[in-house]
């Protein structure tokens, strides 16, 4: 019995780091979807929210105006990447989108650091340890509160695309580039509130990752988490980044408990994820909520 | 004639900075005038579309000389955004709907240039599910999921929520079963009539584009070969022979096939 509800344990706990997951592997499918790059730095974008809030907020501000102003921060990042990245090469093949990704991935990071410092800050969402028990189910409150920001952050970007204006002009960019241009869909503006968007969320990630690992340089490296995330669900699919993250949470907890447990090997759960990864590609390359390939016959 | 609504003079297009396509194309769209624009594959006739609408930037072409006047202002150097809020929309080749949306969605992006409040485009979804009833019935579907004919008319329907005062059709008879391609351009005359929209299309198609139109010009190789009215060039004896398949005396037979072609006229 005791067996169990380690398991169950196990499941929980990853299950609640698998939300996280998530919310790193979302902001990498939303920019996919519009602008089908894959961008490489959004886990610098992560840690440069992260940062940008906490020294914000040492500075004095109030959380809630530090969040404003992060923003802000966020929105001018992405007027930039517009101007300076994405405008000049329009047209180019995707690969060198991913590599001028790669280079923003370390001009993110590297400004990041010198106008901030590279000490790690400490961001304190209540107390890391208290939790509440269900049955021996052991829950620590910040990361279920985390669990439930995620929730409510999924919801509303789905009431965003499905139901405004904009959002409907994202969609219909994700479809067809050239079609969207023709019936008068500005491709720039949309680039730009989708990384807006991205940095939004982005922001979001950096507050729940940092508020547990503290804020500091590593937040950089979650982008490499997201990427098993992502070919499990999908890289066109707001649902598959939830369920993929959800999958890659619990898959590598109940991986590493059961491999400590039965064969005495530790640290499964490192490379664990990569490996699903491996095996899901050979199957459902285009993952499980990857968007359908229409073909009409 | 009444005035032009698009004048496009003596354009050359060049795509990837080397590879001359029109070679000097002139035309006018008269107000609420159906011009057809008409020609073989590779005559020029999307790029010519494309050069009105200024998508030919998103394909690496550029209007090298020439000029192109909307309502007597300047548009070649506008973006297709700017082209569509001041009434050109363009229905491009092959329909390119938005997939993975539903038909209803597809008319709605179509009006995302518009600022004049959901009650109007209200209306005007309204007005387009009058022109295709078979739109409303689909209202919900995918649109990648839907039939040719019924995608072209949701890409048609989707030009018309910008509320345009220039449509331009490019191969609206693509893929389609004959008695569908004459329902779209009923349709296409209907909005016409009634809407006061003008057409500019390209279509290889000449039987039926001469039977719409009121206007017509013959591309060959990046140029304007031949122009005039519908009805004289329907006439024409070198229209007939090689774009509508008729000989001098009447439809020819496959049976007394020519191992040689009369040289066309205009080329003399």
């Amino acid at each position: 019995m005791d067996l169990l509800w380690l398991y169950a344990q196990a499941l929980v706990d990853g299950l609640l780091a698998g939300v996280m997951y998530s919310l790193v592997a979302l902001g990498f499918v939303l920019i996919f979807k519009a602008s089908g790059v894959l961008n490489f730095a959004q886990g610098a974008m992560v840690f440069m929210a992260g940062l940008t809030f906490v020294s914000l907020m040492e500075l004095g501000l109030h959380p809630a105006l530090a969040g404003l102003a992060t923003v802000a921060v966020m929105v001018a990042l992405a007027l930039a990447v517009e101007r300076v990245v994405l405008r000049p090469l329009v047209n180019q093949p995707p690969i060198i989108l991913f590599m001028a990704t790669i280079g923003l991935t370390f001009i993110v990071e590297g400004a990041t650091l010198s106008v901030w410092g590279s000490t790690p800050k400490l961001l304190e969402l209540g107390d890391p340890y208290a939790a509440f028990e269900v049955g021996e189910l052991y829950i620590v409150y910040s990361e279920f509160y985390a669990a439930i920001a995620v929730a409510a952050l999924v919801i509303a970007l789905a009431l965003f695309f499905n139901k405004t204006r904009i959002g409907r002009a994202l969609r219909a960019v994700a479809d067809d580039h050239q079609a969207a241009l023709s019936v008068g869909i500005p491709l720039t503006t949309i680039w730009v509130v989708v990384w807006s968007v991205a940095g939004v969320v982005a922001l979001v990630a950096g507050i729940v990752w940092g508020g547990r690992l503290g804020v500091q340089f590593s937040l950089a490296l979650l982008a490499l988490k997201a990427l098993p995330v992502l070919i499990l669900g999908g890289f066109t699919s707001i649902p598959g980044a939830i369920v993929g993250g959800l999958l890659v949470g619990a898959g590598e907890k109940l991986a590493e408990v059961y491999m400590s447990e039965t064969f005495g090997l530790g640290g499964v759960e490192n490379f664990f994820p990569y490996l699903m990864a491996m095996l899901f590609l050979m199957v459902r390359p285009q993952g499980l909520f990857g968007e359908r390939i229409i073909e009409r016959v | 004639m009444t005035s032009a609504l698009l004048s496009v003079n003596n354009i050359e297009v060049v795509y990837d900075h080397v590879i001359l396509v029109l070679k000097g194309v002139s035309l006018t769209v008269p107000e609420g005038g159906v011009v057809a624009l008409l020609g073989a594959n590779g005559a020029g006739k999307t790029t010519t579309l494309k050069a009105v609408s200024n998508l030919l930037r998103a394909e690496r072409g550029e209007v090298t000389r020439g000029a192109i006047t909307y309502r007597g202002e300047r548009v070649d150097r506008l973006d297709p955004h700017a082209l569509v809020t001041r009434g050109v929309t363009q229905v491009m080749e092959g329909r390119h709907c938005f997939e993975h949306l539903t038909v209803e969605e597809n008319l709605l992006t179509g009006a995302y240039t518009r600022k004049d409040g959901r009650a109007a485009v209200a209306r005007d979804l309204q007005m387009v599910y009058g022109y295709f009833p078979r739109l409303q019935d689909r209202r919900t579907a995918q649109a990648g999921y839907i039939s040719g004919g019924e995608q072209q008319m949701t890409a048609i329907g989707r030009a018309l929520m910008a509320r345009p005062s220039l449509i331009l059709l490019d191969e609206p008879s693509m893929g389609l079963a004959p008695q569908l391609v004459e329902e779209i351009f009923d349709i296409v005359r209907r909005l016409n009539r009634e809407e006061g929209v003008s057409f500019l299309l390209a279509e290889q198609n000449t039987n039926i584009a001469l039977r719409y139109a009121d206007y017509g010009y013959i591309l060959e190789n990046g140029r304007v070969v031949l122009d005039g009215k519908a009805s004289t060039l329907t006439e024409n004896a070198d229209v007939k022979e090689f774009y509508l398949g008729l000989g001098e005396g009447g439809r020819k037979s496959y049976r007394e096939v020519k191992h040689y072609r009369r040289r066309k006229r205009w080329l003399a």
